[in-house]
């Protein structure tokens, strides 16, 4: 039986990993992630979960453990933000190319400088290309889900891979709202144990993670690159069994009134929820707006954007980081997407919410009216950062 | 949908008093969010949290930028803060202070509906610390009917407070028959 009770995300988020009975939590604190690993080593000093938490002086070490556990058979968990997720950089990559299944929260925040604690996207966005599966939740429940869910799919030995469960930071790793927790029981059901493909073992020696020589490095990354492609096809059905055991389906590409829409905007993570407030408003007045929600943003689901826009001439789309010298990294890779399709959308850039600037609804109706305006024949404007102060 | 802000000082319990809010909220079955104005705080220094209440689904995460309601933890903030500030149209700001409303009105220039209650005398009296928080609770469901259950309100208090519940749910209590009332200019 599901309880709903008031819950921060960063809690709800620790009380399901302890559901998941993880072996293995290493973690530093780093805000707005802090809460996570606080109430998860609580559960662990206080006997509700009988896990190891394993301190460490850097996230560099927790990602460093977290490849040595999982290699040895153990379910394992991390949880970090901004600055931390960056000093794991390195190793990030041997995990997902070692294929061990670590589940990672990521509560996103801006990267320095200047030095901010505040919620972005420019965290995960600099780890665009780590060879984990990276999903965005949208509110306190998607992100315990998919945290439930990245354990199944992360130890799917299809898979065998990393994810990367990101959440926005503050605007909901410190936000208490309802959620619907789940049973032990049922999450077991749904989580069967962890099998690995490969195990470190004392008494069966093998090595992980030797050197990839000319001959081989470009197979190894050929394979990474398949597999990861091709998680996508467990992904769905990992999903949908999600939905059959707990009755909230999630698809990498969602929508938002989008089926009669003229403009769409694209938005990722938790300003998804804000931007569908700022629809319903403006669909009272008559303007044919909708929204595509992207969920899964490795590996990318091209087909899944392509079907979400349809026919729609003209495609919004908000990023939360920027990529100084270049395109903002969704819009590029929905650029990317649409520029070999006979039918595709002129689309627009919007630059949103950097480093905690706060997006009030009209921030959302003045892009759907530049939006419109393109809809109406007009030119499309150059990448715009909303809510700039000038 | 009531849309609250609290204002305090670091370490008087503003952001557990909108999570308290939040919480009775839920537990009614309706939809709430409670969040501290995100970044670093320090103790003593000026400090806001947010809540809102709606009895349908909310999905807005912006900032509160009009509140329907706003409560005031510590009287030395009138003098440093602008407390009406957004205030939406029939709004209601709700003072710790044991002045005169009329005589508040005046100094402060609020027009706006506005309950005060004597809550650092209640809560030196009963819990024994001027801390206010859940004196002001008490407070803001005399002066906004409706918002919550007092009875999902208490019950959160108690699940918070173990040991020091009953005093605070006995300032709580307290605060709901001195709160007085004066109505927008």
């Amino acid at each position: 039986m599901e309880k709903r009770i008031g819950l921060e995300a960063s809690i709800a988020v620790a009380e399901v990993v302890g559901l998941c009975d993880a072996d293995v939590i290493s973690a530093y604190p780093i805000t707005p992630q802090t809460h996570i690993v606080e109430h998860l080593s609580e559960m662990v000093a206080d006997g509700e979960l009988q896990a190891a938490f394993v301190p460490v002086e850097s996230e560099h070490s927790a990602m460093s453990v977290c490849c040595g556990t999982v290699a040895a058979g153990a379910r394992t968990f991390t949880a970090t933000s901004s600055q931390g997720l960056a000093l794991m950089h390195e190793i990030l990559f041997i995990v997902s190319a070692l294929r061990l299944p670590v589940v990672m929260a990521v509560a996103n925040r801006s990267l320095s400088g200047p030095i901010s604690i505040w919620n972005d996207h420019s965290d995960v966005m600099a780890e665009r290309d780590i060879g984990w599966v990276q999903i965005f939740a949208e509110n306190a429940q998607e992100a315990l889900d998919l945290t439930i869910w990245g354990f199944r799919l992360a130890e799917d030995q299809r898979v065998s891979l990393p994810v990367a469960v990101n959440f926005d930071g503050f605007i909901l790793t410190h936000t208490i709202e309802p959620v619907l927790m789940p049973d032990r029981e049922s999450v077991q059901a749904f989580l069967p144990a962890f099998e690995p493909l490969m195990r470190l073992d004392v008494d069966q020696p093998i090595t992980m993670g030797p050197v990839g020589i000319p001959d081989i490095y470009t197979e190894a990354k050929k394979a990474h690159q398949e597999v990861l492609t091709q998680s996508y096809g467990p992904i769905v059905e990992t999903l949908d069994a999600f939905a059959k055991s707990f009755g909230r389906q999630y698809l990498p590409v969602e929508t938002y009134c989008a089926d009669d829409a003229e403009v769409l905007l694209l938005t990722m993570g938790a300003l998804g929820e804000t931007a569908m407030t700022a629809v319903d408003q403006r669909r009272e007045k008559g303007d044919k707006i909708g929204l595509v929600r992207l969920r899964l943003w490795r590996p990318f689901p091209f087909d899944d954007l392509i079907r979400a826009v349809g026919k729609v001439p003209v495609l919004g789309v908000m990023d939360r980081a920027i990529s100084p010298g270049g395109p903002s990294p969704v819009a590029s890779e929905v650029k990317a997407t649409f520029y070999q399709q006979e039918q595709r959308p002129k689309v627009v850039e919007f630059t949103v919410g950097l480093g905690g600037r706060d997006t009030p609804l009209s921030d959302f109706d003045g892009m759907f009216d530049t939006l419109l305006a393109v809809h109406r024949g007009g030119e499309i404007p150059k990448p715009t950062i909303i809510g700039l102060r000038e | 949908m009531h849309e609250v802000r609290f204002h305090g000082r670091g370490g008087q319990g503003a952001v557990t008093s909108a999570e308290l809010l939040a919480h009775a909220a839920i537990a009614e079955g309706k939809s709430a969010q409670a969040f501290p104005s995100f970044g670093p705080e320090r103790r003593g220094a000026p400090v806001i949290a947010f809540a809102r209440v709606s009895d349908q689904a909310i999905r807005n995460r912006t900032a509160i930028q009009k509140p329907s309601l706003v409560i005031v933890l510590d009287p030395s903030l009138l003098r440093l803060v602008k407390v009406d500030q957004g205030l939406q149209p029939g709004g209601t700001v709700v003072l710790n202070t044991g002045r005169d409303p009329d005589a508040i009105r005046k100094d402060f220039g609020i027009q706006a509906r506005l309950a005060t209650v004597d809550a650092n005398h209640i809560a030196r009296e009963e819990i024994g610390r001027v801390i206010t928080n859940t004196t002001m609770l008490g407070a803001a469901t005399a002066a906004v009917a409706g918002m919550v259950q007092t009875q999902l309100l208490i019950e959160a208090l108690d699940e918070r407070f173990g040991r020091i519940a009953a005093r605070n749910i006995k300032a709580f209590t307290r605060a709901q028959t001195e709160t007085r009332i004066v109505e927008a200019v």
